[in-house]
């Protein structure tokens, strides 16, 4: 009977998912705002760091903030799961308690990354993060592909591609949000773009530049591009149909509204809805994970039990 | 302490570091001092990184037969915010005045009625096309795309060597330049403000757009490429992807009824705008080499209608005729009313009397360069040449003096190049890019620079063996100040999810390994 599948494992699977991509994501965001920040000649180092620590939701203390704090913080510290190296390092773990359930090429993958990062980081620190960056985003685009194509289309891939597709979303959001919440600190659209790794698939629908809140529209609203809001919404409710039996699925409610939001919204509106829209996209994305969480993963931690009389 | 620079000795000529051994110039302080302490293998181990990473993105050329890496030196060419003032003037009034001259040469032909130019220079012109007579190019622009080939002298002073303004190619190279440098080098860009150079590609589809046929509303550019061959085919695919069109070669494109359709799978669909990347001769086999078989039959037709825009236009060759480049501070000083900005090399022109003795008295002491040679190809530089290749080149004038200049040899500027282990002084020159919407005429910031790798070389195309560098232009200083962030303003961005990070809650060993 290979149809069942422990809720441990399936929340091991779920959180690989969503660690990978978030190293992924990181590793674009910061690929993109080194470059940019190197090429900018009015940058304010100060200001585009903490532009940084804010859409990955750090705080960045009350210190001036440089290229090598942010370096420290969100790409090496193997202790926050906010980081690359963290995230990389809970991915692995979690891959490795749900050892029977990834296929070995996928957790040969995440191991061996992990203990190529250390090199990779002593390089980094003498010639520059871009080795590091480049190395984490092909592992991240290595594990998906080897999730594709060694892994049934059964629960435990389905978990996979959830997990991966609810931190699309959030990520996606995050990088909008700091351009529209306080646009006089954030970077430039093109720079948005970049992080999102869309700037070629941009440049190809609209036949121009990202230099417009179109950019935006992209990001949320377009039906092709795999690291849209809506594309990634789409993908989640669709394993979230495939996974939930009742029909008032809890987990699946908010993503199906967003995603029917998202679909028939008035794009002319969409510039003032903006603030509001990924204000709910992030809510969405958290209640449908903690719903996720309550239905699947019921486990409540380890007993303790107490003596009697003790 | 030894350093890379210890053993660096002037050569005879205007160095772009030092002014002085041991003394360096203001704008390359912050580059030399971060250069200094690092060790040659440091250095060498850099320069293998950018040598893979140009190979693993396909930027690499053909040289002697095989796919060589870019060669991209370590070294940044600075030039500071005054330097590039007056160049980018100089670029901007000399890519002006062609634009004046073509106009002429194929409508009313007043600076040859004028005497300005010599009627024989337009009518043996190998370039001039009576095709291209009478097409009146939207906005005016023929020249939508230049490089214009500068030096620095011995006293450094920048001057014109040549101008491009039928296909210049090199931009591309300028953009992966600087990828690579701010990724493989991020530490050198420190201390100083560079002009960023990304801003190229929107630059260029904003002026083909503008060169749209009248009544075009949503105009459709491609870039025509002669095909996977060609020795410039990643910057073709380089720039139809910044600019998010298509890259298509001639038999993609259809012409019928004077219009040019590409064939897809939804259909053939209208195009505006060719950015064409082969040369005339092998546009068109209605209209030229009737054995092209890259090009694409009947477009020339469509241009002449005005249902499609060449750019850049058909018959610039005139323009760029290495015979006319003599000529060009005079059509400055006529068509702008201005004094030349960038002055040229002083040169000679065989086909005038009495200059042909003059050049051949002193043939070993010039460098004498065919009018139409491209990439380096066919200049023999006197003081340099051989007796045998001095004897043939001076046959060679005699029979055409039409196809010939002879300038003074100016001894290009130096600049610190990694050479093994240590740097040395390799001569460099500059091509800027400038891009005309009809409207202005904007010049990337700086520009492709290219190094002659081999000690003395004056030669730097890169099918001559030679490298290149990234090219800096200074920013003068923050135009306004960047708004500071007001304290106690927190982003209101949410707070990470937080799963399970894989450590075991509880540990307990309990399972004896047996």
């Amino acid at each position: 009977m290979n149809d069942v599948i422990l809720s441990r494992i399936a929340e091991a699977l779920i959180w690989t998912g969503r660690y990978v991509e978030r190293a992924d994501a990181t590793g674009r965001i910061l690929d993109a705002y080194l470059h940019r920040m190197l090429e900018d000649p009015w940058r304010d180092e100060d200001v585009a760091c903490r532009s940084l620590y804010a859409i990955l939701g750090m705080d960045a203390g009350g210190q001036p903030v440089d290229m090598q704090q942010v370096l420290d913080q969100l790409a090496f510290d193997a202790r926050s799961t906010g980081s690359i190296e963290g995230a990389l390092g809970a991915a692995r773990l979690n891959a490795r308690s749900a050892r029977e359930a990834v296929s070995s090429e996928m957790w040969e993958c995440l191991n061996s990354t992990w203990h190529a990062l250390a090199d990779q980081r002593l390089a980094a620190r003498r010639t520059g993060p871009y080795a590091y960056l480049e190395l984490v985003r092909r592992r991240a685009a290595l594990f998906f592909g080897l999730a594709d194509s060694t892994m049934s289309r059964d629960d435990s891939w389905r978990f996979v591609v959830l997990g991966r597709s609810l931190e699309r979303v959030d990520m996606t959001v995050r990088l909008l949000s700091v351009r529209v919440l306080d646009a006089a600190h954030a970077p430039d659209w093109p720079t948005l773009l970049s992080a999102s790794g869309a700037d070629e698939a941009y440049a190809r629908v609209y036949g121009g530049f990202g230099d417009t809140p179109r950019v935006a529209e992209f990001l949320l609203l377009d039906r092709d591009f795999p690291r849209s809001a809506l594309h990634a919404l789409t993908t989640a409710e669709e394993c979230l149909t495939a996974l939930g039996r009742p029909r008032h699925d809890p987990a699946r409610r908010p993503i199906g509204r967003m995603r029917t939001r998202l679909e028939y919204l008035d794009t002319h509106a969409l510039e003032e809805q903006l603030p509001l829209l990924l204000r709910d996209l992030q809510q969405a994305c958290m209640a449908s994970a903690d719903a996720v969480a309550d239905r699947f993963f019921p486990y409540q931690g380890p007993v303790e039990w107490a003596q009697e009389g003790a | 302490m030894a350093d890379i620079f210890d053993a660096y000795a002037l050569a005879d000529a205007w160095d772009e570091m030092f002014e002085r051994p041991g003394e360096v110039r203001t704008a390359y302080e912050p580059v030399l001092a971060a250069l200094q302490p690092i060790e040659p293998s440091e250095l060498r181990f850099r320069a293998d990184q950018m040598a893979r990473a140009f190979t693993d993105r396909g930027v690499t050329y053909a040289f002697a037969g095989e796919e060589r890496p870019w060669p991209l030196d370590l070294v940044p060419r600075i030039l500071d915010a005054l330097e590039w003032d007056l160049i980018q003037r100089g670029v901007s009034q000399r890519v002006r005045a062609l634009e004046a001259y073509l106009a002429d040469a194929y409508g009313r032909c007043r600076a040859f009625e004028d005497g300005v130019v010599p009627w024989r220079l337009l009518l043996n012109s190998p370039h001039f096309h009576r095709a291209a007579h009478g097409v009146e190019p939207p906005g005016g622009v023929r020249i939508h795309v230049a490089g214009i080939d500068l030096v620095r002298d011995e006293a450094g002073d920048f001057r014109v060597l040549e101008d491009n303004v039928r296909v210049p190619s090199g931009v591309s190279y300028v953009i992966e330049n600087r990828r690579a440098m701010t990724r493989i080098f991020p530490s050198l860009f420190a201390e100083q403000h560079v002009l960023p150079v990304d801003g190229y590609a929107q630059r260029l589809l904003a002026a083909l757009r503008a060169a749209a046929p009248d009544g075009t509303d949503d105009p459709r550019v491609v870039v025509l490429t002669p095909g996977p061959n060609n020795a410039a085919y990643f910057e073709h695919a380089l720039l139809a992807r910044l600019m998010g069109v298509q890259l298509v070669e001639g038999h993609d494109l259809v012409c019928r009824n004077n219009r040019v359709w590409m064939r897809t799978t939804r259909g053939e669909v209208p195009v505006h705008v060719v950015y064409r990347r082969l040369d005339d001769d092998f546009l068109d086999p209605l209209h030229f080499r009737p054995d092209s078989v890259i090009g694409c039959p009947g477009i020339m037709g469509a241009a002449m209608a005005g249902t499609v825009t060449l750019a850049n236009a058909v018959g610039n060759g005139i323009a760029d005729d290495k015979l006319l480049y003599t000529y060009v501070p005079d059509l400055i000083r006529y068509y702008l009313g201005e004094d030349p900005i960038l002055p040229n090399v002083e040169s000679y022109r065989p086909d005038e009397p009495g200059q042909l003795d003059a050049v051949l008295d002193q043939i070993e002491q010039l460098v004498i360069k065919p009018v139409d040679g491209a990439g380096g190809q066919g200049i023999v530089i006197g003081p340099k040449a051989d007796p045998d290749t001095i004897e043939r080149t001076r046959k060679a004038v005699i029979a055409d003096p039409r196809g010939f200049i002879a300038q003074r040899p100016v001894a290009l500027s130096t600049s610190p190049t990694l050479a093994g282990e240590r740097m040395a002084p390799r001569h460099i020159d500059l091509r800027p890019f400038a891009v005309n919407d009809g409207n202005d005429v904007w010049v990337l910031p700086g520009g492709l620079t290219r190094v002659a790798l081999q000690e003395g070389n004056l030669i730097v195309n890169s099918s001559q063996g030679g490298g290149s560098k990234d090219t800096w232009v200074l920013a003068e200083g923050p135009s306004e100040s960047p708004v500071p962030l007001s304290a106690g303003d927190p982003l209101a961005v949410a707070p990470r999810q937080l799963g399970p990070d894989g450590t075991p809650t509880v540990v307990q060993e309990g399972a004896q390994q047996q």
